[in-house]
């Protein structure tokens, strides 16, 4: 019996030492009515079957082209080291370190994470993850409507448009406004996200790089949020993050991230990380698990799981968020994949993918018709005009073996004949001339 | 032991990144750089290796050790689950490439994958359809009791009431209010879930209650044995019941909640189908639904084209919208959908009855040890246990972890006085739990004998108990605050 290790001889014994005669016995107060009319379920399979169903599946998906398709979710080389790490069975059989003195190693990791997040944006705090980049923007929002006990929520249009339809579900039974900013262009319209902000707002939320590839400053916005007793709450790419003005220099209240891009591979949408950094003095809303130091009854340092009385467990309905089981381990593989990169490494990636997205921008700005969508500061993805519908262009690319990217025309009507390119380190300028020659033949 | 940081030399690199990129300043204003780089850790890839896997050896884990961890499910994750999620046809693979124009071709075996997974939950739990797109349990819970609200809006009324046991888990009533709905606190009777108090909280708010979250085995390991007349209770006036699937680990194959009469159920694919827990998540929590819920579900769904192809369907006008951004932890689906194949109809029921046979054993040889409140009744999968009087829960689990055993949960549920909850899974042998007999009778009389020495424990482990008043005071949350 797979998983099970009892003998006849043992079930008999552990039945008889019970008082009953037979397993079905130990079910007898489920009422007959109750009992499943149906149960149809396949025969068990070994498990070389399993696994040779499982690789044929595997094998019907199609990831050998050249890609430039990003869209907040990038392929990034991982270094081995990360899985064989994250791999051990004493981090991934573990549960949720309640029980701190057999849990020191989950423990200090995720407190050593929470310092690297916070480092990255230069906030004082950080959280121990949550589900993903949309349910941090959300959290993030919650926060400031706890906060500051008002409900209006100024939304750039430019902030991930899978994140902001998460935004819309997780709200829409909280009575919350939320104003969306139109961008120009792809360009986040900082004047009017400005005049948007005023005192009845709970917190204005933008991303850098926003969804079109743009680099921006969002200081001047913050401090005005801040003088509208409003949270200024910022998205951030983190791989970028290494170079760019960071959530603190900027007076950010609130930064998140979708942390995909620190060492989980991209597996069809998840498991993903979601990133929270805030300041110190918004602590008390914070959702989820927080590890702090502490000392032991010898004075030997330890950590354990703190501020518990947040959460759901305690607080239950008035907890700051029902958010319980979160993504430790994937926390654990960025934590170990920014130690292997250092500052060093996670400048430089982000440098040679930045490098990477100018040269696209050069070969293929130099195709007929093709031009940038706005001449704002990029970083490694960019959004390109095209002469004809981009979602036709990327279908038959794609029969050409390249995917140049992500078309816009279904998250921003009106901008069907816009492309949304990345480049990482998993590209090299052999495949952007490559992919110039199937546009090239296309356009 | 040294954080990752206090190890780090300056200038060392794991990973030396060879571009000929110019730096950032060349390509970007100045104003829109960062000042100085990350302070990220510098080390050599043997640093990092024996850093965290130093950390690791100071866990406990399932793999190493017995972890009877009560409403957490803690069983054997079986090994080749995780070769199957690392396929690179697997991993590889962007989730937006299925969105595409023409993409879903791209992407045939994920599709698929998602299917097979979604009939299979349908035939195990007796729902009519399954979404991926919750990432935990309480996720789950939060898009259930979304659908919920969504399915009352759609009848053109507003319902504010949400009945939730006071036995529940704490992310019940979280989420329930996280959706709009205001908590209505039912109180148990003799350990079960009370049709007087239901059929009174539903008078008392007349047309306002839309719904029930029930736990089932709740989480006193008790069957709900009134469940019909509280599903005929609630459906009389077209409120909801919800199965939270926290224990489901204990009637698979025996009850379908579907056929029971629950209108919406989340699975924690963690717990019931071997999918490890990795020290707090990731974690995946389908959410099932019956027929009155199909067309509220969030978008995409997965379909099956007649040429036998699959596809992605956004033509959901009635649904609530997106929980996640994709298709939930694809990841960690794969690695349920390796397990029930593994296991099939006749293997998931039997590890149902194995949970149920090892925790009524458990029960069973701890009744002169613990005090145990509904001894005469069969427990399900896990069951609740006071501390005998004198001795204190947290002092037993402290002194198990001692023993190299992890503790069961300790003061969950609320309601039991100085509760310990061992839930020890099918995948334990006999062997196993009559060690743990053996040490909890041990430490309840030493604890009788010398009480002060049992506050002691644990004394060999990596750090002894730790001073959690003074972390909530003094907040040292990162390296930098001190």
């Amino acid at each position: 019996m797979p998983y099970i290790p009892h003998t006849p001889d043992e079930l008999q014994h552990m039945l008889s030492v019970i008082g009953v005669r037979s397993l079905d016995d130990l079910f007898a107060d489920i009422p007959a009515s109750m009992r499943p009319k149906h149960y149809d379920l396949p025969q068990g399979s070994s498990e070389a079957a399993v696994c040779t169903h499982l690789e044929r599946l595997a094998a019907q998906n199609r990831v050998d082209g050249i890609s430039f398709l990003g869209a907040g979710y990038y392929a990034h080389d991982i270094p081995k080291a990360v899985d064989a790490l994250a791999g051990r069975s004493e981090f991934y059989t573990a549960y949720t370190p309640y029980q701190a003195e057999c849990s020191q190693g989950t423990l200090q990791a995720i407190f050593e994470f929470q310092t690297a997040v916070s480092r990255l944006m230069e906030m004082e705090c950080a959280n121990a993850s949550v589900y993903d980049g949309g349910s941090a923007l959300f959290e993030a929002a919650m926060m400031a409507v706890r906060s500051t006990r008002k409900r209006t929520l100024v939304l750039d249009a430019a902030v991930n448009p899978f994140w902001r339809a998460m935004l819309a579900t997780y709200t829409a039974n909280l009575g919350l406004t939320v104003r969306v900013v139109p961008h120009r262009d792809g360009v986040s319209d900082k004047e009017a996200l400005l005049a948007a902000v005023d005192n009845t707002c709970a917190a204005v939320l933008v991303q850098n790089p926003n969804f079109f590839g743009v680099v921006d400053d969002f200081t001047d916005l913050f401090a005005h949020a801040r003088s509208c007793k409003a949270f200024g709450i910022i998205s951030v790419y983190p791989v970028l993050q290494a170079v760019l003005k960071t959530p603190g220099e900027m007076g950010a209240d609130v930064a998140v991230a979708e942390g995909q891009s620190l060492g989980m591979p991209l597996s069809f949408g998840g498991p993903y990380l979601g990133l929270m950094a805030c300041r110190k003095e918004h602590i008390r809303q914070f959702p989820g698990r927080i590890v702090g130091r502490t000392t032991d009854v010898d004075g030997k340092t330890g950590y354990v799981l703190t501020l518990q009385a947040r959460e759901q467990h305690i607080r239950r309905a008035k907890a700051t968020s029902n958010i319980c089981s979160n993504q430790a381990l994937c926390a654990l593989r960025a934590l170990i994949h920014m130690s292997l990169l250092g500052p060093a490494g996670l400048v430089r990636t982000a440098e040679n993918n930045m490098a990477l997205a100018r040269y696209a921008v050069e070969r293929l700005t130099a195709l007929k018709g093709v031009a940038l969508c706005n001449s704002a500061p990029y970083g490694s993805e960019v959004t390109l005009r095209l002469p004809k519908p981009a979602a036709q262009v990327v279908r038959e690319a794609m029969a050409r073996g390249g995917t140049p990217g992500y078309p816009l025309g279904t998250a921003y009507p009106g901008m069907e004949n816009c492309l949304l390119l990345s480049c990482t380190e998993v590209n090299d300028r052999d495949q952007i001339d490559e992919l110039a020659a199937i546009l090239g033949g296309l356009l | 032991m040294k954080t990752i940081f206090a190890a780090s030399v300056p200038g060392r690199t794991a990973c030396r990144v060879v571009s000929d990129a110019p730096g950032a300043a060349a390509m970007l204003p100045a104003g829109l750089l960062r000042r100085t780089p990350p302070r990220l850790p510098e080390c050599s890839e043997l640093d990092v290796v024996r850093h965290f896997t130093r950390l690791s050896q100071m866990n406990y884990s399932v793999d190493a050790n017995f972890y009877p961890l009560g409403s957490c499910t803690m069983k054997y994750n079986p090994k080749f689950t995780e070769y199957v999620a690392a396929l690179p046809g697997f991993v590889r693979l962007h989730p937006l490439v299925a969105q595409l124009e023409g993409g879903a071709e791209e992407a045939q075996g994920a599709l698929h994958c998602l299917y097979e997974t979604e009939q299979l939950l349908c035939e195990l739990t007796g729902m009519r359809a399954f979404t991926f797109q919750p990432m935990a349990g309480a996720n789950g819970e939060f898009t259930g009791v979304s659908l919920i609200a969504a399915y009352h809006r759609a009848k053109g009324r507003q319902r504010q009431i949400m009945l939730i046991p006071d036995a529940a888990h704490g992310t019940n009533p979280a989420s329930a209010s996280l959706a709009g709905f205001t908590v209505c606190n039912l109180e148990s009777r003799d350990g079960m879930v009370d049709p007087e108090a239901v059929a009174n909280a539903i008078q008392q708010h007349s047309d306002n209650v839309a719904g029930l979250m029930m736990t089932c085995p709740n989480t006193l390991g008790l069957m709900e044995t009134h469940l019909p007349r509280i599903v005929e209770a609630l459906h009389a006036v077209d409120a909801l019941l919800y199965y939270d699937g926290a224990n489901m680990n204990a009637i698979m194959g025996k009850l379908r909640v579907g056929d029971a009469g629950f209108d919406v159920v989340h699975l924690n694919v963690h717990k019931t189908f071997g999918t490890p827990h990795g020290g707090g998540g990731p974690g995946a929590g389908p959410v099932g639904v019956s027929e009155r819920l199909l067309p509220f579900l969030p978008a995409p769904r997965v379909v099956r084209r007649q040429d036998g192809s699959f596809a992605l369907n956004y033509d959901l006008p009635q649904s609530v919208g997106h929980i996640g951004p994709f298709y939930g932890s694809f990841g960690v689906i794969i690695k349920a959908l390796a397990y029930m194949l593994r296991l099939g109809g006749e293997g998931l029921a039997r590890a149902s009855e194995y949970a149920v046979l090892n925790a009524n054993y458990l029960k069973k040889r701890l009744e002169d040890v613990l005090e145990i409140p509904f001894r005469q009744r069969h427990c399900a999968h896990e069951f609740v246990a006071s501390a005998p009087e004198g001795l204190r829960a947290l002092d037993i689990a402290k002194a198990l972890l001692e023993r190299g055993i992890h503790a069961p949960t300790i003061y969950f549920p609320l309601i039991v006085h100085e509760c310990l909850m061992p839930e020890p899974t099918e995948s334990e042998s006999k062997e196993t739990l009559d060690a743990f007999v053996d040490a909890v009778r041990d430490i309840v009389l030493s604890g009788r004998a010398e009480p002060e020495k049992l506050h002691e424990e644990p004394r060999h482990l990596p750090v002894r108990r730790l001073d959690e008043t003074a972390a909530a005071r003094h907040m040292v949350l990162t390296e930098d605050m001190t």
